[in-house]
């Protein structure tokens, strides 16, 4: 075990006081007293380096970073420690390490043991950083010796002895070390074996017996490569290598911290996984898509929503949060991740200092960070598939041409004559309703009265009074003021809506509501109203009454008598007019008093309300406010769609379309719609980019105010080319797989080898850094990288450039994956972890394949590829695990029970416990490796678990009812071949014929027992005991080892 | 000689012969092991990542019992009187105090100082202080250890949980229970090494306050459960009765076996293992939550079926949780007996942003009980000498009173990291001590400042381990449970 202790305790209040004293430093001034810079030619390596080295590195060196500085570097040094900047050019008496260093502080002079730096050598690093700090490429750092980042060679494969065994180039690689070890390899393994390697290992399913037996008995040269070419056309080839891919990606179905709510769209960017795999998508567009796809020129859609990949981050809507801080947290894990992906580098030990280990230094994790943090988060709306979008396309032609036949009925001469009559008359109206708003009259200085004391009347900019304080059960107000040089017919109250009122109001009832019951209006021409005359109101109109409170209630006479109300209709302005008998006329300053009686109780009043005077009553325009607004838009600007609704609408109104104008609505119900989903995506911020500085620490309230970096990649890596002055994802995801990046097409060769062995050619595959392991084939890994890439063009015909489909073939027509996987006493002191691939490796297949290939021998699974997730059988309790129980499984019904596993709905606070169980990755972050335990709870899961034991239930049924002319030993012999592809042998037959008699015999006597086991399971023509017992036997197989591995 | 007998045999002698490596040997050297025929395998990789392995130096704890307080309890109103506090109730805290820190709800510029109105009291022999909703607890003050000067950076739920569980508020990490079953090994035979029990409603870490991060799966907890089966999948399907089981296992034990004569995988014999312990499991859980074996006054003190509290509200309040509580409690104590060696009991209650009075009385109510009758059963069965009890949250609560949203009255307090407690119990801590100190309103630490990392380090130290060496190597790095920092808290310790 290795310890590292980068940060403790004693470094961290080291830390502190390196802060206290920098401040007390610079603002005693002691800077006369440091020691004169010399005054001659100072060179960076004779004179500079030598005394960091011999004094500073121990500490501040790629061993060791006290207080996060390391000085052994350019970048790193410029860049400072936890207290800032140590080097500030041009200013030695300002910079850290000049006062450090000359020791004014008794307490902290630096280096803190040893002797003291001589005067000499500060003088000498004063006039260094004086004269700019000058430190010259050849001194910054070693060119990078490690293996990994060195460019890809053209390597010729080796020539091995045994070349009888080779089939292709990968096998020279591999036997000519095998044999320089004096090892020779495994036999093939049988056909058994090879077709159900082969058929989990490309599409994560089995082979069926019929494939199993043509294969076996196929003697034709090429039967073997026929197979692969089937798989690897088969559209689960997509779902098997999209599963890796999703890993790394981190692909949930929802947020990830605390309430963690679903994302309902996340499936779409599974589905484009899935299928840019089954068309083999070149994996260097597959990058670029998925990095920068809407950087792409005229972006597509499916481009777009490519970069869902780094949206699979996670998301907290915890109450509370500081949403910078994870936004620079998803940031962090986009520049990470795709650190891990495709360089194989933990570059996430940068985020906070420069690390010993790493080539990367922190200051180029922020240059990578940078690409990251200019991309938004947004949604863009995509088909939900093709397949869709089509039937789409299909229903929505047929459906305009119903509709346009329904619509001949208003292509009458007669009818458009009307409608152009009806608009004419409609726009009459209008007019007149404008011209009576525009001569509305207002009181003059207004004055707002209630007896209740408490109330409050606020008058605001349109003129219309708002209520608030004290809440009567009943209550009058009264609006006093005056009218000049007016004529009156109506008095009109606007009932307004207002934010601080009960469901906006316009009442102050809880629902919003009031009841007006009843209104007086008196004037006068003195101000104590000593001659008032109360006007007399004939007529009274709403724009909506509620049942029982009409309008005319208001003009009644009783203030006791019920009122107008507008219940149902709340939280929308509403208008009362009242008509007086005769019109007056004011030509002199009258009084006027508008006394509005709320009588009816519970809290039933006005919360806002503007009164006007006018001549006339508005006129019946009654059309809805939409037509109203395309009504006076002149003919002629409006679209056809708009003039559509005109038409449509007056066919409603007008007696010989009415029939017409009802069917139109009840087809247009029929609209298709499309099918369409919003999926997260990526979307570059060109409004107020954001600068990227270095962040202390990786927290993010300390960006280091002098540390801005520019995206950029790194140094020990070809150089990252842009196509303007800044960088973007689309130059990230080009540099990645440009031809010169030798580290992409490694790791990526490297994540195929292992999901084929076992175990990469790299043996931590998420680390090609220097604590990696390294190569067991280097050469072997360079070739396939060459390969992969095209950069072996003319050497080999076997390869399509960046054809995952190509590498894989490639990879599965070799000797080296047909061997046998048996373990070999001779190898268990040589090579007791088949580095050298004697042999394959036995794997157990991923949790997913689990359930799938147990649904699959049992016939019940569901074929089906895409889609949006689905909920298979839960067991309770576990949707409750989430957050305050705020997730419902809605358990999912016939044929979607029993989709493919990687389509089950994962909640990451509660993930489907058979998943986690079988080390399925949580979603947190990349996986680019899933470990493989074997522990008693999958032993729990496979034997007892509600979803297997339907399996075994539906496994004995399908043995049962095959054919009926098979023995037991036969059916039974079938059913293990459905499982493990090879036939029993007799032994093996013989042990389950037991179990089979022994659980019928048991079952014969505990018949209570059989037909709870059965559940609903009925075969006809067997009894209880015997179905019983079959679904026994059947719970075995599906628990054999042999069938949950890919031998 | 038994079948089971000839079968080890038969086993053993192809371990020996075929694997020497060991390479993924699982439970199979465990089976062996407990019938004395080998002893953990030295090397790289051990064989059964579950043996029980041997500590740095020599441990005084083997077991822990951590009570998860998720939400974030009030230390204000519990643990830690400030009379001056109380003296300042509805004054403003002064502004440079208020310029550093963030809230997540508190509106800054019209929050007030919120006193407690808990009557307070001195307990034990050491005078530790309790208030008066914890009357049972405070009779066990001798035996714990209170600090109140813990602090940690994160002040939302979820990553400050994460940050308690893992060492760091990041995902993808292993717990405390996955880093001690990984160092330690597991001394159940039948029992999972580190379970979990739940009361209440669920927490805002949901499953990844027990996950094992990037640890194999073998070192994840394993839940309890409250209803049904204890552990999932434990119970046979229906009709099939534990007979038939065990004929059918023979059976595929009997093929595995085959198997493994061909193909001479270890994994194989790995996977039998796997299967007998299962089939032991599905024994050994159920008598472990069987408490009929309990006497009626163990499981009167612990509170099993105690009455509701006439004023049951609140957070904690779903579903009998007092009841499921006291019962997680005694269950505790059972696994701790049987060789589990972390068990972690989840309360998500805490959350009092309002109405903490009623609330913190009620849920208070709800654990008081249970963990002084856990206490006190463990030191009375000679047990709490090993076995640590730790009670800790992600944070504690401010002293400002909380009006977010223009609230009327403040009747709850936010979240608050700089400051807040946390007690531990047995296992070789020194109890009866308060450690650290707050200032007059509990705002910050003014002596002994503990990060959550220090307690880390403390608590894999009383487990024999030096946190700077139980490490992993993930992604080319050499992880811990103490991230960056950590440092052993000497004077806990007995």
């Amino acid at each position: 075990m290795n310890v590292q202790t980068p940060w403790n305790e004693n470094q961290a209040v080291r830390c502190i006081l390196w802060v206290v004293l920098a401040v007390a430093i610079s603002r005693a001034g002691h800077s006369q007293e440091l020691p004169p810079a010399v005054d001659r030619e100072v060179d960076f390596v004779r004179d500079v380096q030598p005394i960091l080295r011999a004094r500073c590195w121990s500490c501040h060196g790629a061993e060791k970073q006290e207080s996060g500085l390391r000085l052994d570097r350019s970048e790193a040094a410029f860049i400072g420690g936890d207290s800032g900047k140590a080097i500030l050019r041009n200013e030695s008496a300002k910079s850290l390490l000049i006062q450090y260093v000359s020791g004014l502080d008794a307490d902290h002079i630096m280096p803190p043991e040893g002797q003291r730096l001589s005067s000499e050598q500060i003088g000498l690093l004063r006039t260094w950083i004086d004269r700019g700090a000058q430190w010259p490429a050849s001194g910054t750092t070693e060119k990078n010796s490690h293996w990994a980042y060195q460019p890809l060679k053209h390597v010729s494969p080796p020539k091995p002895k045994q070349h009888a065994w080779v089939v292709n180039p990968i096998d020279n690689f591999v036997l000519e070390k095998l044999e320089s070890q004096g090892i020779s390899p495994s036999a093939q393994a049988d056909r058994y074996t090879l077709i159900r390697r082969l058929s989990l290992d490309l599409t994560g399913l089995l082979p069926t017996v019929e494939q199993v037996d043509a294969f076996v008995n196929d003697a034709q040269p090429n039967a073997y490569e026929a197979v692969v070419d089937r798989l690897l056309d088969s559209p689960h080839f997509g779902e098997r290598w999209g599963r890796h891919w999703l890993d790394m990606a981190r692909y949930a179905d929802s947020d990830g911290y605390e309430k963690d709510n679903p994302r309902p769209d996340a499936y779409r960017y599974r589905d484009w996984v899935i299928d840019a795999i089954n068309t083999d998508m070149p994996f260097d567009q597959f990058t670029i898509e998925q990095l920068a796809g809407d950087l792409l020129p005229e972006a597509t859609d499916m481009q777009r929503l490519a970069t869902a990949f780094h949206r699979q981050t996670l998301t907290n809507t915890e109450g509370g949060t500081d949403q910078e801080q994870f936004r620079v947290e998803a940031c962090f894990d986009r520049t990470e991740t795709t650190g891990a992906v495709w360089l194989g580098l933990t570059v996430g030990c940068a985020r906070c200092h420069t690390h010993k280990y790493d080539a990367i230094t922190q200051r180029e994790y922020y240059q990578l960070f940078a690409f990251f943090n200019n991309g938004d988060e947004q949604t863009h709306v995509v088909p939900k598939s093709v397949e869709e979008i089509e039937s789409y396309r299909v229903a929505k032609a047929k459906f305009d041409d119903e509709l346009a036949q329904a619509k001949t009925a208003l292509t009458s001469p007669d009818f458009i004559e009307a409608e152009m009559e009806w608009e004419n008359a409609s726009l009459e109206k209008l007019n007149a309703l404008e011209r009576i708003e525009s001569q509305r009259r207002l009181l003059d200085n207004p004055v707002f009265h209630s007896e209740d004391s408490q109330l409050t009347f606020k008058a605001l900019e349109d003129n219309s009074f708002l209520v608030s304080g004290d809440k009567p059960l009943t209550t009058d107000y009264t609006i006093s003021g005056q009218l000049k040089d007016a004529q009156v017919r109506v008095l009109r109250l606007d009932l307004l809506t207002d934010s601080s009122l009960p469901k906006k109001g316009p009442g102050r009832a809880e629902n919003g509501n009031f009841v007006i019951s009843e209104v007086v209006v008196e004037s006068s021409t003195s101000a104590d109203f000593s001659n008032a005359q109360t006007w007399e109101f004939t007529a009274a109109k709403a724009d909506y009454e509620q049942n029982r409170f009409p309008a005319t209630k208001t003009i009644d006479g009783k203030v006791t008598d019920g009122g107008w109300a507008i219940a149902n209709e709340t939280g929308k302005p509403h208008w009362l007019e009242l008509q007086l008998k005769d019109p007056l006329e004011f030509q002199q300053p009258t009084f006027v008093r508008v006394r509005l009686h709320q009588q009816h109780g519970t809290q039933h009043t006005i919360g806002r309300c503007k009164i006007t005077f006018q001549s006339e009553m508005s006129p019946e325009a009654s059309l809805p406010e939409k037509i109203v607004k395309l009504l006076k838009a002149p003919r002629e600007q409006r679209s056809e769609s708009q003039q559509q609704e005109l038409v449509e609408h007056f066919a409603h109104v007008y007696p010989a379309t009415q029939d017409a104008a009802k069917a139109i609505e009840e087809l247009k119900k029929k609209e298709p719609s499309k099918p369409e989903v919003a999926a997260r995506v990526l979307v570059q911020r060109t409004k107020d980019p954001r600068k990227t500085l270095v962040l202390r620490r990786g927290e993010f309230l300390e960006p280091m105010p002098d540390a801005e970096v520019q995206p950029s990649g790194f140094s020990t890596l070809p150089q990252l080319q842009t196509r303007s002055s800044v960088g973007d994802r689309l130059d990230l995801a080009r540099w990645l797989v440009s031809k010169e990046n030798p580290l992409t097409p490694r790791v990526t060769v490297n994540h195929v080898w292992r999901l084929l062995f076992g175990t990469g050619i790299v043996k931590t595959a998420n680390d090609f850094g220097v604590r990696g392991e390294l190569p067991t084939h280097p050469e072997l890994l360079d070739w396939l990288a060459a390969e992969f890439i095209g950069f072996n063009d003319g050497r080999s015909s076997t390869v399509t450039a960046w054809s995952r489909k190509s590498l894989i073939k490639n990879i599965v027509m070799s000797a080296t994956y047909r061997q046998s996987s048996a373990h070999r006493n001779d190898l268990m002191e040589v090579d007791p972890q088949n580095r050298l691939l004697a042999r394959q490796n036995r794997m157990r297949v991923e949790g997913e394949i689990v359930r799938d290939i147990s649904l699959d021998v049992a016939g019940l699974l569901s074929r089906k590829v895409g889609g949006p997730s689905v909920y298979p059988l839960l067991p309770p309790g576990i949707a409750e695990l989430s957050y305050a129980g705020n997730f419902k499984w809605n358990l999912s019904e016939g044929a979607d029970r029993y989709r493919r596993g990687m389509y089950t709905f994962f909640k990451r606070t509660a993930p489907h416990p058979n998943l986690i169980t079988f080390d399925c990755p949580d979603a947190n972050l990349t996986c680019v490796d899933r470990s493989k335990s074997n522990t008693p709870l999958q032993a729990l899961v496979a034997l007892n678990n509600e979803s297997f034991a339907e399996a075994a239930r539906a496994l004995a049924v399908r043995a049962l009812n095959c054919d009926p002319k098979l023995e037991e030993s036969e059916r039974l012999a079938l059913a293990f071949r459905w499982c493990v592809a090879r036939p029993p042998t007799e032994y093996e037959i013989s042990e389950l014929e037991n179990l089979l008699k022994e659980s019928r015999q048991w079952y014969e006597s505990h018949n209570e027992d059989a037909k709870k086991l059965m559940a609903a399971t009925k075969v006809d023509g067997y009894s209880p005991e015997v179905v019983a017992a079959w679904i026994a036997t059947a719970r075995i197989l599906i628990n054999l080892d042999e069938f949950i591995t890919r031998e | 000689m038994s079948d089971r007998q000839n079968y080890i045999e038969q086993l053993r002698r192809d371990f020996l012969t075929t694997s020497a490596s060991g390479l993924g040997m699982a439970a199979l050297s465990a089976m062996l092991a407990s019938d004395g025929g080998l002893s953990r395998a030295h090397g790289e990789e051990p064989t059964n990542p579950l043996s029980t392995k041997t500590s740095h130096f020599a441990p005084t704890a083997k077991n822990c019992i951590f009570l998860l307080q998720a939400g974030a309890p009030s230390q204000l109103d519990l643990f830690e009187p400030k009379p001056k506090l109380n003296a300042l109730h509805g004054k403003p805290l002064p502004a440079e105090m208020l310029d550093k820190v963030r809230f997540a709800f508190i509106k800054k510029d019209s929050a007030v100082l919120m006193g407690s109105p808990r009557k307070w009291s001195k307990h034990g022999e050491c005078g530790m202080d309790f208030s008066d909703f914890l009357p049972h607890l405070a009779t066990c003050a001798d035996d714990m250890l209170m600090i109140r000067s813990m602090h940690s950076e994160q002040f939302n739920h979820h990553p400050g949980q994460l940050l308690l569980s893992c060492g760091r508020a990041t995902f993808g990490l292993p717990t405390m229970g996955s880093w001690l079953t990984y160092g330690l090994g597991s001394e159940s035979q039948n029992l999972p090494g580190y379970v979990v029990l739940t009361s209440g409603r669920g927490s805002s870490g949901g499953t990844s306050l027990w996950s094992s991060g990037f640890l194999p799966s073998h070192y994840a907890g394993v839940l309890f459960r409250n209803e049904g089966e204890p552990v999932l999948n434990l119970t046979n399907p229906d009709g099939m009765p534990n007979e038939l089981q065990r004929r059918g296992l023979d059976t595929l034990k009997s093929l595995n076996q085959t198997h493994y004569n061909r193909m001479h995988d270890p994994e194989i014999a790995s996977r039998i293992a796997s299967y007998e312990l299962a089939f032991r499991m599905q024994s050994a859980a159920p008598e472990l939550i069987d408490l009929k074996s309990e006497t009626a006054g163990t499981l009167d003190r612990y509170g099993v079926e105690r009455a509701q509290h006439p004023q049951a509200t609140g957070r904690g309040n779903v579903a009998n949780a007092h009841l499921s509580f006291a019962r997680n409690c005694l269950l505790a104590r059972r696994m701790v007996e049987r060789g589990v060696r972390f068990v972690t009991i989840v309360y998500e209650a805490w959350d009092q942003h309002s109405d903490l009075e009623q609330d913190l009385r009620y849920n208070s109510w709800v654990v008081d009980q249970p963990i002084a009758a856990l206490l006190k059963d463990l030191k009375q069965r000679g047990m709490l000498d090993s076995t640590l009890v730790v009670w800790g949250a992600e944070f504690g609560r401010t002293p400002l009173g909380e009006n977010r949203n223009g609230r009327e009255a403040n009747t709850g307090r936010d979240h608050h990291p700089f400051a807040f407690s946390l007690w531990m119990a047995g296992g070789g801590v020194r109890g009866g001590q308060v450690y650290g100190q707050t200032d007059d309103i509990g705002w910050g630490i003014t002596a002994d400042p503990v990060h959550m990392n220090d307690f880390h380090a403390t608590l894999l130290h009383l487990f024999g381990l030096d946190h700077l060496q139980l490490t992993h190597r993930h992604q080319g790095r050499d992880f811990r449970l103490t991230d960056v920092g950590g440092k052993v808290m000497h004077s806990w310790l007995i």
